[in-house]
Formats: C-alpha cells, structure tokens, sequence
C-alpha cells in the first residue's frame, strides 16, 4: 500500500512543482485577499450607504458561498461576459475573493474589539481619520487579529486543492495524474497528503503559540 | 436560465443536505471518544489523538475524498462516491468538533470540577452530569458555525461524483454554456441553506447561555 522508495524518488519532482504552485496561488491569493479584506471591513462600517452595501453583497458572498463555486463561477461563468482568466489567475482571484471576505470579518471585529475610549482620545488629540486609523486603531487590532488570519492562512493553502476543478497542474491535480497513469492512486495520494501535513501541521502548531502569546492583546 | 434549469440544480439539494447532516452527526459522535482520548492522563494515548487531529485537519478535505474515493475506493475495496464522501467529510468533522468540545470543556468553571469532587462524585459522573450539560451548551454557537462550513465542505464531494448542488451546477453549466448564471444560483442556494441554521444558533444560543455556571 505504501509508496515504494523508488516511486517515491520518481514522483517526487512532480509533485514538489505541484507545491509550489499550490504556494505561489495560497501567497498571491493572501497577499491581494488580506488587503482587500482590510478595505472590505472599512466599507462595512462607513457610513457611506452604498459603500456600505457593495462591502456587505461582497462579503456576504465571498463567505456565503463555498470556494468551490466562486472558483467555478470566474473560471466557468466569467467568459461569458467576455473576461476569460486563465487558471492561475482565475485560481487567485476567486481565493482572494474568499480571503477578502474572512478576513473582513476577522480584522472587522478585531476593530469592534478596541475600546471606545481610544477612538475618543485620538479625536480629542485632533488626528485625522486616516491617523487615527492608522496610528491607534489598527496596530492594536492587527495584534488582536493576528492569530485567525493566520489560521486562514493555513485554510487558504489547503483551499488551493480546490484549483484541481479548474485543471491548475497544483499539487493534488499532479498527484491525481500520476495516479490515473500508473494506477497507484493510493501511494501518491498518501504522498501529496504528506506534503500538505508537512506545510499545514507545523503551520497550525505555531499559530498555536502565536494565539497563546497574542492572548494577553485580545484580554484587554 | 429557465425554470427547468432551477430544478436540476434543485435535485442537488438533498444530497448536500444529507451529506451536511450525516457528516456533522458522525462528527459529532466521533469526536467525543477521540477528546476523550485527547485529553487522556495516558500520555501515548493522549500523543496519538493528538496527531491524529493534527493530521487529518492537516490535509485538504478534497485530497481526503480523493485518497479515500480514488486510492481506497480503486484499488482496494470498492466504495460508493456518497459513501466516501461521508467517511471523508465525518473524519473530518470528527477532528473539529473534538477542538469544538475541548474549547467548550476550557470555558466551565474550574470550582464546577472542584464542588463535584467534594460532593464525592466519580470522574465519569462528574462529566456525564454537571461538565458535559453546561459544555454542550456553550459549544452550541461554535458547532453552529462548523455545520455552516461543513455544509459548504460538502461542495467538493462534487469532484467524486455525489450529485450534489456543486455537481449538478457544473453539468448544467457544461450543458447551456451559461456557466455565470448557474453558478451564481448554485452559490446562492448555499447561501440560503446557512441563513435558517444561523438564525437558530443565535437565538438557541441566548437561552442555553443563561444555564451555564458562570
């Protein structure tokens, strides 16, 4: 049932390219979605109406549905429309999308989570919106909001198996190949879920102690 | 996109229904043995549930499906798509809610413990009649929230052929071509699934927390 030494050698270039995109799509798709995640908590709590209502339709989907669909709904539904992505890009923008919408809501309630008083005094010391935001509010609920955006991060990375649908060569579509060209699905799939242990577990471990360090910021 | 066309997508819903709940109820059951040896006074025990929990919330629930559909299913022992699916996705929730349980246990008071042992009560009864009632009850909104991820988990069972909302949504995209409607509905038809589980978890969740020591 186990991989054979010698398969495993074979396979193992494959399925590291494989990772490797499955990383590129998981860091793109955190780099553009944590951002936008960012503007998508500021538009949900702007008094502005219709900011406020693109921010909520937007995230209320991005969460709503599940990847799997936003992923199928650019790389299948876009083209009809006349915006054609390739798979790479399809593959990031639709996990931005999602990651834009978690993380609102994370750094959102990390925001709601700083006490009132903070917002009074950096108004009574006259700084602008911007400087307010930017000095006082957010390095304290950035520190609040550190240790769940990284556990997305990690979901982010498992999510990029999804791109698999899309006929991304990433990891799991790497390993599925090799399994339907040589019929040994169950070694090379307990081998790519290997390399996904190997990147999620020791990620989800350190997370644990970030959470545990960051515990005192989110008491206050 | 006609009437018809909803109705196709409509035959999906039953099957993720089915797929939701009957992973969640594995879940939920598995994971009370599997905290129970996580949090063991028998270290090799404890260190076992623990990697065990590790590793399968470690590996992407698509590549559980596969490894179980494809490398199990395959070559070994022949195994229904809806079956997989339902081994896969309750492993799965077994590994959460046993992290869903174990918050919830943290949460209760320790003087909950302390007053049980001095009214002389054992270990298990301890747990069977003053921890788990409060427990259950705080773990309710956490367990809410999973079964609304997990509904939306069940989308990649699509990928081994249960034909469920995902599934029928891609046939019928491959079969008019109009893949940014059918898409669109399927994605709010998953949206619409969580609304009434949401609503009932925030409104069970104000009344259960009024009878938790606190």
């Amino acid at each position: 049932m186990l991989p054979a030494y010698e398969e495993l050698v074979a396979w193992l270039p494959e399925l590291l390219a494989g990772l490797t995109i499955s990383l590129q799509v998981a860091a793109l798709s955190l780099l553009f979605g944590m951002p936008l995640g960012l503007l998508l908590a500021l538009g949900v709590i702007a008094r502005s109406r219709i900011l406020k209502t693109v921010s909520l339709v937007l995230v209320e989907i991005g969460r709503g549905a599940p990847a799997l669909v936003l992923l199928q709904f650019i790389y299948f539904g876009l083209p009809a429309t006349g915006l054609t992505l390739g798979s790479f890009t399809a593959a990031v923008v639709a996990l931005a999308w999602n990651t834009g919408a978690y993380t609102s809501e994370i750094i959102r309630a990390s925001l709601q989570s700083i006490p009132r008083g903070q917002r009074d005094a950096a108004e009574a010391i006259g700084l602008t919106g911007v400087d307010e935001l930017r000095y006082v509010l957010l390095p304290q609920a950035l520190r609040v909001a550190l240790p769940p955006l990284l556990g997305f991060s990690i979901l982010i990375f498992q999510g990029t198996s999804l791109c698999f649908t899309i006929a991304l060569p990433e990891l799991v579509s790497r390993a599925y190949e090799i399994g339907s060209g040589t019929f040994r699905y169950f070694p090379v799939l307990l081998a790519a879920g290997c390399l996904y242990a190997a990147v999620s577990v020791p990620a989800a471990i350190l997370v644990g102690h970030v959470e545990k360090r960051a515990g005192r910021y989110a008491e206050r | 996109m006609s009437q018809a066309d909803i109705f196709v997508i409509l035959r999906g819903l039953p099957w993720t229904v089915a797929l939701t709940l009957g992973a969640f109820l594995i879940g939920s059951i598995v994971a009370v043995p599997l905290l129970a040896a996580r949090e063991s006074q028998f270290l090799p025990l404890r260190l076992f549930a623990m990697s065990l929990i590790q590793v399968v919330r470690g590996i992407p629930p698509l590549l559980w499906l596969f490894i179980i559909f494809f490398g199990l299913g395959m070559s070994y022992f022949p195994i229904s798509p809806f079956v997989a699916a339902l081994t896969g996705l309750g492993l799965i929730a077994a590994a959460n809610m046993a992290e869903i349980y174990r918050g919830a246990l943290k949460s209760i008071h320790h003087g909950q413990w302390e007053a049980a042992n001095a009214l002389d009560l054992g270990r298990l009864s301890t747990v069977a009649f003053i921890i788990a009632p409060q427990a259950l009850r705080v773990a309710l909104p956490s367990a809410a929230s999973y079964l609304i991820g997990l509904m939306k988990e069940t989308a990649v069972a699509s990928t081994i052929g249960v034909a469920e909302l995902a599934f029928q949504g891609n046939r019928l995209s491959q079969l008019t071509f109009q893949g940014l409607e059918v898409f669109a509905v399927v994605g709010l038809l998953y949206v619409v699934l969580s609304l009434p589980v949401a609503w009932l978890s925030r409104s069970a969740d104000a009344y259960l927390r009024s009878k938790v020591a606190a």
